[in-house]
């Protein structure tokens, strides 16, 4: 923030006009991203005195509190798990661990409203676990013992860790694999002590990683529904639903969904001070792996198993379960299964590649740009991830059919061809919702992935003569690959799982592997949708595999070595 | 490997340039908060009979956004719905037409539909009290009253304030009684909760079972999907164990509270004449009955063969309020559970 905004320092004057393209492109992605918010901030203009007042008398201070209790629950859930997963398989060796190391990344593909469902399934008062305890004990009713409620703040908070802190994981594990290596030994060689070389070397290079993993965490969190829902935990998005389709207010429902906004915007300013208070470069595109300590006997076994326990809970169990199901019900609905898969496969590859391209240049833009400006706008492109994807929906929804209906008059008037409806007619609706949506995730990785890269090898590539585009091909792309692919893989599992958007923005006669598990938990057999449930989850596991081959071969190269 | 981002891409644009909606002559298409798997049955047998394709968008939220942001070119001709909410919903923006058949006039009782005829019923749901065989005696419980009697405390379970199926139960209290007794009453019902209201109707008739609660207020659908649950044995033990209750059901009494599954017509529909004669047969004695067989609802038609099981089950008498009176509360419903604090 303290270098003058001119992009360069070595008087290029001609390849001036060239930075300006990037960032212009930059500007536009960021005010096609905005269109929701605008829309949100247009429909919340008008007076609701009278809800708020309602509110503020009865439920909201309650909706606020619950908000914040979860979002810190999971903040310290998704750190915990997340950096110390990843920091357990970077730095020790130990039983399983090439196995665990891709497998701490599988729970990012239960939909967390599947596994609240699995979990409440076995440990409610009817479930396998309190059963077999009044068996046991010869207890007749809830009032003979105590057991925690798994329907209560407490549970939402485990069940939302468990499936968000992959996030936290996969950003972690990148930057301990990426850069710690090199001076957590120099720590070790200095004479400082393990623990000590953790937390005053590794934790504090990773931490803009971790920050990040934790503020994505943080934005789903706030505008999970689902699992709040099924909890009985009301939040501030329970309030917009309640406000929007039982008090039948569109508008209030906007103000609270733009409170929520506002809410993200503070984390954003969190996470960007904590980013800005320590600003690391890597030097050189290859880093050499971490030395991996090899762990003995009771302790190698303990870190095995405490890196199996999340993994076990978060995706083994729902598969369990979900298997199960599946085994009951194999002989309902296959032909629709497979259309159904077909959707949701080619819905998620087109959203990766779109929305990874999008924060590509988004974020290159910003970087070209140096400028502070530039930043924010392009924080303000992420908040689309913050807003409950229903209400997202609804927000570009309106511009959508304006601008659908002047290209129908236009097309009609011109070329005497009704279009229809060019885009909420079809799955174009859907593939700019999950972009705008999800953009967030491709660019927050790659921005961070890129402020990795010194500014100097800009500078080089340029002197040389490269220019900018031939340089984010050639210098940049080469080394963000890894989070090239983590951009992809995020959006691709998270399309999978989205629901809410989908079902809003869906073409006639049109299903996914989610909406066909909703259609039937909805009628409450969720049983008889696991088949679609457990293919979503096993669909997860591919991209794992291939994004683990590539931060996994730069981290478990020197094993032992 | 390198082609499979691009040949997906491919395949992707191929298939929605298909999706497109091509107007053909011979079709419907319908928005619905109904479920996939119960819709099909009906309009496989509709274009069976008259050969018109119907097309379905299944949603839960923001329909009535989508066919207001599509203005003139909304593809959409009917909305269906299962809950007398989310048809006023619609009808309130204005965005329904007057449906004038006969044949639906005449099968269709008055008090089930819009005066004006912008809406339909096309089943009744009951929404009863689940009661445990033997820890609640025959004759126990009469009236939606009797619920907020602190003899029941502790006793009781049910889903959260806020679901529509409840918000209606609230919102007809209000109507009926207004607006301060319904408060009263509500405050008693949440008093004698078992647990915080929590999970689906079914989960009630679970908890009954495992013995958490005596009585669940649920819809009586249900119990016919519990019954005749072949894959979840389990399922029909929870429904053996549950007595149905009807409520006020005395001389002069309101009668049994309920909901209604419904249709309208929307007046930027492409496709009129067809979306009448889809309605006209969902009205009609197959349709009736299937919805009676399949999915235990009351057909809105008067002598359909219903389910055995489910006449088991017992007759009761319908309250006759006025939906749309009922409707008209619904804000007031949800308001009064926030000042209850029923779900908290």
């Amino acid at each position: 923030m303290s270098k003058p905004s001119t992009p360069h320092s070595f008087g290029l004057v001609t390849a001036a006009p060239q930075f300006d393209r990037w960032v212009w492109i930059a500007v536009s992605i960021a005010l096609l991203a905005f269109v929701p918010v605008i829309t949100l901030v247009k429909l919340s203009w008008a007076n609701n005195l009278e809800i708020w007042q309602h509110l503020l008398d009865t439920v909201f201070w309650i909706y606020v509190k619950n908000t914040v209790l979860l979002c810190i629950g999971v903040a310290f859930f998704t750190s915990l798990i997340g950096t110390g997963a990843a920091w357990l398989v970077t730095r020790f060796d130990f039983p399983l661990k090439s196995m665990l190391v891709w497998g701490l990344l599988l729970p990012l593909a239960v939909p967390s409203y599947i596994l609240a469902f699995v979990i409440t399934d076995q440990l409610e008062y009817a479930g396998f676990v309190q059963k077999s305890l009044r068996a046991l004990f010869g207890w007749q009713t809830a009032r003979d013992y105590w057991f925690p409620e798994i329907r209560s703040i407490q549970g939402a908070i485990a069940v939302l860790s468990l499936v968000l802190y992959p996030y936290v994981y996969l950003l972690a594990r990148a930057a301990f694999v990426e850069q710690a290596a090199q001076l957590f030994e120099m720590s070790r060689c200095l004479g400082k002590s393990q623990t000590q070389s953790f937390f005053n070397v590794a934790l504090p290079l990773a931490r803009p990683a971790i920050v990040v993993g934790v503020t994505l965490a943080l934005m789903e969190t706030i505008n999970e529904y689902g699992t709040v829902e099924f909890f009985a935990v009301p939040t501030l998005t329970a309030g917009i639903f309640d406000v929007w389709l039982n008090m039948s207010s569109l508008s209030a429902a906007a103000q609270i969904a733009m409170m929520l906004v506002s809410f993200s915007i503070l984390l954003l300013g969190l996470e960007r001070y904590s980013r800005n208070a320590g600003k690391f470069y890597k030097l050189t595109g290859q880093s050499p792996a971490m030395f991996a300590e090899p762990l003995k006997g009771a302790k190698a076994w303990l870190a095995t198993g405490l890196c199996l326990l999340p993994i076990g809970l978060g995706f083994l169990l729902p598969i369990a379960v979900l298997s199960n199901y599946a085994l009951r019900n194999l002989d309902s609905g296959l032909e629709q299964y497979m259309s159904s898969a077909w959707n949701s496969f080619s819905l998620a590859a087109m959203a990766a590649i779109v929305t990874t391209v999008l924060g590509l240049l988004l974020a290159y833009g910003v970087r070209l740009s140096k400028s502070a400006k530039m930043r924010s706008i392009a924080e303000a492109a992420t908040l689309g991830y913050a807003i409950p994807g229903a209400v997202l929906a609804v927000g570009i929804l309106y511009p959508l059919g304006l601008l659908d209906n002047a290209l129908d008059r236009l097309m009609t008037a011109w070329f005497d061809y009704p279009l229809g409806l060019l885009f909420t007619g079809t799955g174009g609706a859907l593939v700019l919702a999950y972009s705008l949506r999800f953009i967030a995730l491709s660019y927050r990785t790659l921005d961070a992935s890129l402020s990795k890269i010194t500014p100097e090898m800009d500078d080089a590539s340029r002197v040389l003569g490269a220019q900018s585009g031939r340089t984010l091909w050639r210098i940049h792309l080469p080394l963000i690959r890894p989070s090239l692919l983590t951009a992809m893989l995020l959006v691709f599992v998270d399309t999978m799982k989205e629901l809410p958007i989908t079902l809003i923005l869906r073409p006639f006669n049109f299903n996914t592997l989610s909406t066909q598990v909703w259609d039937l938990a909805s009628l409450e057999q969720l049983e008889q949708s696991s088949l679609a449930a457990l293919t979503i989850l096993l669909a997860g596991i591919i991209p794992v595999i291939i994004m683990s081959r590539n931060i996994g071969s730069s981290g478990s190269g020197r094993k032992g070595n | 490997m390198k082609n499979t981002p691009f040949s997906s891409l491919m395949a992707l644009v191929v298939s929605l340039v298909v999706a497109i909606p091509a107007f053909a002559a011979e079709e419907v298409n319908l928005y619905s908060y109904r479920q996939q798997s119960l819709l099909q049955p009906l309009t496989d047998a509709f274009t069976a009979e008259t050969g018109i394709k119907v097309n379905v968008v299944h949603a839960e939220k923001g329909l009535t956004e989508k066919i207001k942001a599509a203005g003139a070119n909304n593809p959409a001709d009917l909305v269906l719905t299962v809950d007398i909410g989310r048809l006023e919903e619609v009808r309130a923006a204005g965005l329904f037409e007057p449906v004038n058949s006969a044949l639906i006039n005449e099968v269709i009782p008055a008090h089930l539909r819009h005066p004006e005829n912008l809406w339909f019923a096309l089943t009744t749901r009951a929404r009863v009290i689940y009661a445990h065989k033997d820890r609640v005696a025959a004759g126990e419980l009469n009236s939606l009253n009797d619920l907020a009697d602190p003899k029941w405390k502790g006793r009781i379970c049910t889903r959260s304030g806020k679901h529509v199926y409840n918000i209606g139960l609230i919102a007809s209290v209000i109507a009926e009684d207004g607006e301060a007794a319904a408060e009263t009453w509500l405050r008693g019902v949440k008093d004698n909760l078992a647990r915080k209201p929590q999970g689906n109707d079914r989960a009630q008739a679970k908890a009954i079972f495992e013995g958490q609660c005596d009585l669940a207020i649920a819809n009586r659908y249900y119990m016919g999907k519990m019954y005749y649950n072949t894959k979840s044995p389990e399922q029909q033990q929870w429904a053996e164990n549950i007595r149905v209750e009807y409520l006020d059901q005395q001389v002069g009494g309101r009668g049994q509270h309920i909901n209604i599954s419904g249709a309208g017509l929307l007046k930027t529909a492409k496709n009129k004449a067809n979306a009448i004669k889809l309605l006209e047969f969902l009205a009609g004695e197959q349709a009736q009955g299937l919805y009676a067989t399949a999915n235990f609802e009351e057909p809105v038609r008067q002598g359909i063969q219903t389910d055995e099981y489910i006449e088991s089950l017992g007759d009761f008498k319908a309250d006759r309020i006025s939906l749309q009176a009922v409707a008209e509360q619904r804000a007031a419903a949800a308001r009064l559970v926030d000042r209850v604090g029923f779900d908290m």
